[in-house]
């Protein structure tokens, strides 16, 4: 009777939905972008009546020095956001790793940033780093008449003019730090207790505790939680576009932002469609370095398991 | 073992941790105490904190739906009501299709063995990282050409005849058209979440209402959605905060009567002369979302670590 009325087809009934929507609007794409990618594409232009150009627009991008300064722009933007902030972020979990009062208000208070539209975001740090009325320069005394104003003798900064891409980058950490915070604090709280007691036994002093014990045991976590933002700052594109639009020149011009231009301005689908092949490709490598990296991480765990009921 | 007594701090930390969240909530503070206030008074930066609130902001940007005349206005220059009303619609029923087929499809993963699972599961974790700008050129193309009812057909015709349009009916323009990529980009990580939250109920209890003759879906609609209500609500944070605050692809597929808050930002945020009214814009669309995060914040900090802390 309970074999009856679970039937074979029963899985796949459970999945369809879901399948369906992720191969209609998601899978079908992505193969027709790819198939796009090797064609002169013109969005006026059904894509059948296009002609077909082999390799042209992997090639043309590849020799393309606005296409790598683009690229580099995006490489740099990730990789230095994410390092700043899994710096900040654990050094604040080891900070506030404490048994304080009010603790979760300030957990509340802390995931706020990463909630906000990055749009809004961008609206916001876009008025802070104004030349003339930005938060910044106000606070620097650089303009209006405050008294500290001539004893720190700054002139106004053109914010987004002149630093164009560290600015952008203050705004995204801004925004995700809290992301590594939360987790590596879960990270810490999660710790078996018995080792950090065993090592204030010994003697450690505070730093001795997490460099030889907290560090290591986090790092797993710590790893995977670097990966994940790591992959997410490569598909920032709003709080850029609306801070700087790219500019000057290509020095915000992220490679997302890149693909949206050649499409949207340019109109040239097929150079767009080869970029967004060159993107998947990096992230590709990144999630299979994260997929690589688990597994490893879940065998190593389970031998270390197996070892110790061996010895118990 | 939890000691309930909290352990006594050095003022100068409790310093710190005020600075901390100065800087985490001051740009959000800036933004309401800015939508508050009169262009005149956000450039000049009069006054500080210390000003008298206006509401003339928020009039302005809600004049299309707005019962009376603000009488500050002559014209009602920026549609906002329509495209807050567009962003409900397309948020809602975007995040509500997903959790639906979202857990149908991880309580399948999870419960089920059949065919094809490991490389469904591994593609649903792959395709997590496809940022929405990769989606831009084909789902653009394939949403204004190819997916399209021919007027000239019989489904067309009638929508032709029913609705009045002029040529074919198609995905772009539509609410259904961004619903749709936003269900498909959301769904692997609400099912991968979801997942975590299936594993820990007990098989027993599925076991015993198959035994009382529940079949498979009596089973998952009544045991088992119960059992993962706080998995449901992280997930539907995360899903909605995706569909409510996402740019790219809805600038691409809406046109002028679908537009979200998003697109009337970017749209805005480079006129200067409606500052305020911007910034009015900014914390409405703002709103919703941290709301969430103040009734919901312990869910949201589940939803987050199970990916990463579990691994």
């Amino acid at each position: 009777m309970n074999r009856q009325n679970v039937s074979r087809l029963t899985p796949y009934m459970f999945i369809a939905p879901a399948a369906l929507v992720m191969i209609l609007a998601l899978f079908y794409p992505i193969g027709y972008m790819i198939w796009g990618s090797f064609r002169e594409w013109d969005p006026s232009q059904a894509i059948s009546e296009t002609e077909f150009v082999g390799l042209q627009n992997y090639i043309r991008l590849w020799f393309d020095p606005n296409f790598w300064e683009s690229f580099t722009v995006t490489l740099i933007f990730a990789f230095t956001v994410v390092l700043v902030e899994m710096v900040l972020g654990v050094g604040l979990a080891l900070l506030l790793d404490r048994n304080i009062r009010g603790m979760s208000v300030l957990r509340t208070l802390f995931i706020l940033p990463m909630m906000i539209a990055p749009v809004v975001v961008g609206l916001v740090w876009r008025f802070m780093f104004h030349q003339t009325y930005g938060t910044f320069n106000r606070f620097l005394g650089a303009v209006g008449d405050t008294w500290w104003g001539g004893f720190l003798g700054i002139g106004p900064v053109d914010w987004l003019g002149q630093n164009p891409l560290l600015s952008v980058m203050i705004a995204d950490i801004w925004q995700w730090t809290p992301f590594i915070f939360i987790l590596s604090l879960a990270a810490l709280q999660s710790l078996p207790r018995s080792a950090l007691e065993a090592a204030r036994i010994d003697g450690a002093t505070g730093w001795q505790q997490i460099i030889h014990i907290k560090l290591p045991l986090m790092a797993p976590v710590l790893i995977v939680t670097m990966l994940l933002r790591l992959i997410d700052a490569f598909k920032v594109l709003e709080v850029i576009l609306v801070l700087t639009g790219g500019g000057p020149g290509l020095s915000t011009e992220i490679l997302a932002l890149r693909i949206a231009r050649t499409a949207r301005e340019f109109r040239e689908l097929g150079e767009a469609a080869a970029m967004s092949n060159y993107l998947l490709m990096l992230l590709m490598i990144l999630t299979l370095g994260m997929f690589a990296f688990t597994r490893w991480q879940e065998a190593r765990a389970r031998r270390l398991k197996f070892a110790a009921e061996e010895e118990g | 073992m939890a000691d309930t007594t909290y352990d006594r701090q050095n003022p100068a930390y409790y310093v710190l941790i005020g600075i901390l969240i100065f800087m985490s909530i001051g740009p959000v503070i800036l933004l309401m105490a800015n939508s508050l206030r009169l262009d005149v008074d956000i450039t000049s930066g009069a006054g500080g904190l210390l000003f008298m609130p206006t509401i003339r902001n928020y009039e302005t940007a809600l004049c299309d739906i707005l019962w009376y005349e603000p009488e500050h206005l002559r014209f009602c220059t920026i549609r906002f009501g329509g495209a807050f009303i567009n962003s409900l619609i397309i948020a809602l029923i975007s995040t509500a299709l997903t959790l639906v087929f979202g857990c149908m499809a991880a309580y399948a993963l999870v419960r089920f063995k059949f065919m094809g699972r490991d490389s469904l599961s591994l593609s649903t974790l792959a395709v997590r990282m496809i940022p929405p700008a990769v989606l831009l050129v084909p789902v653009f193309s394939l949403w204004n050409n190819a997916f399209c009812i021919d007027n000239e057909s019989l489904v067309g015709g009638w929508i032709r005849d029913m609705v009045g349009g002029r040529g074919d009916v198609c995905l772009a323009g539509t609410h259904s058209g961004i619903i749709i990529v936003y269900v498909a980009m959301n769904l692997p990580f609400v099912i991968w979440i979801l997942q975590s939250f299936i594993v820990q109920v007990p098989r027993s209890l599925e076991e015993a209402a198959r035994v009382d003759g529940a079949g498979p879906f009596q089973v998952f609609f009544l045991v088992v959605l119960p059992l993962i209500k706080p998995g449901l609500a992280a997930a539907s944070i995360f899903t909605f905060r995706i569909a409510w605050n996402e740019y790219l692809l809805a600038s691409a597929l809406a046109d002028r009567d679908t537009m979200t808050v998003p697109i009337l930002i970017v749209n805005n945020a480079s006129e200067f002369d409606g500052l305020g009214t911007i910034m009015a814009t900014g914390m409405l669309l703002a709103v919703p979302p941290i709301l969430f995060t103040l009734f919901a914040s312990r869910q949201i900090i589940t939803g987050m670590t199970a990916g990463a802390v579990k691994g």
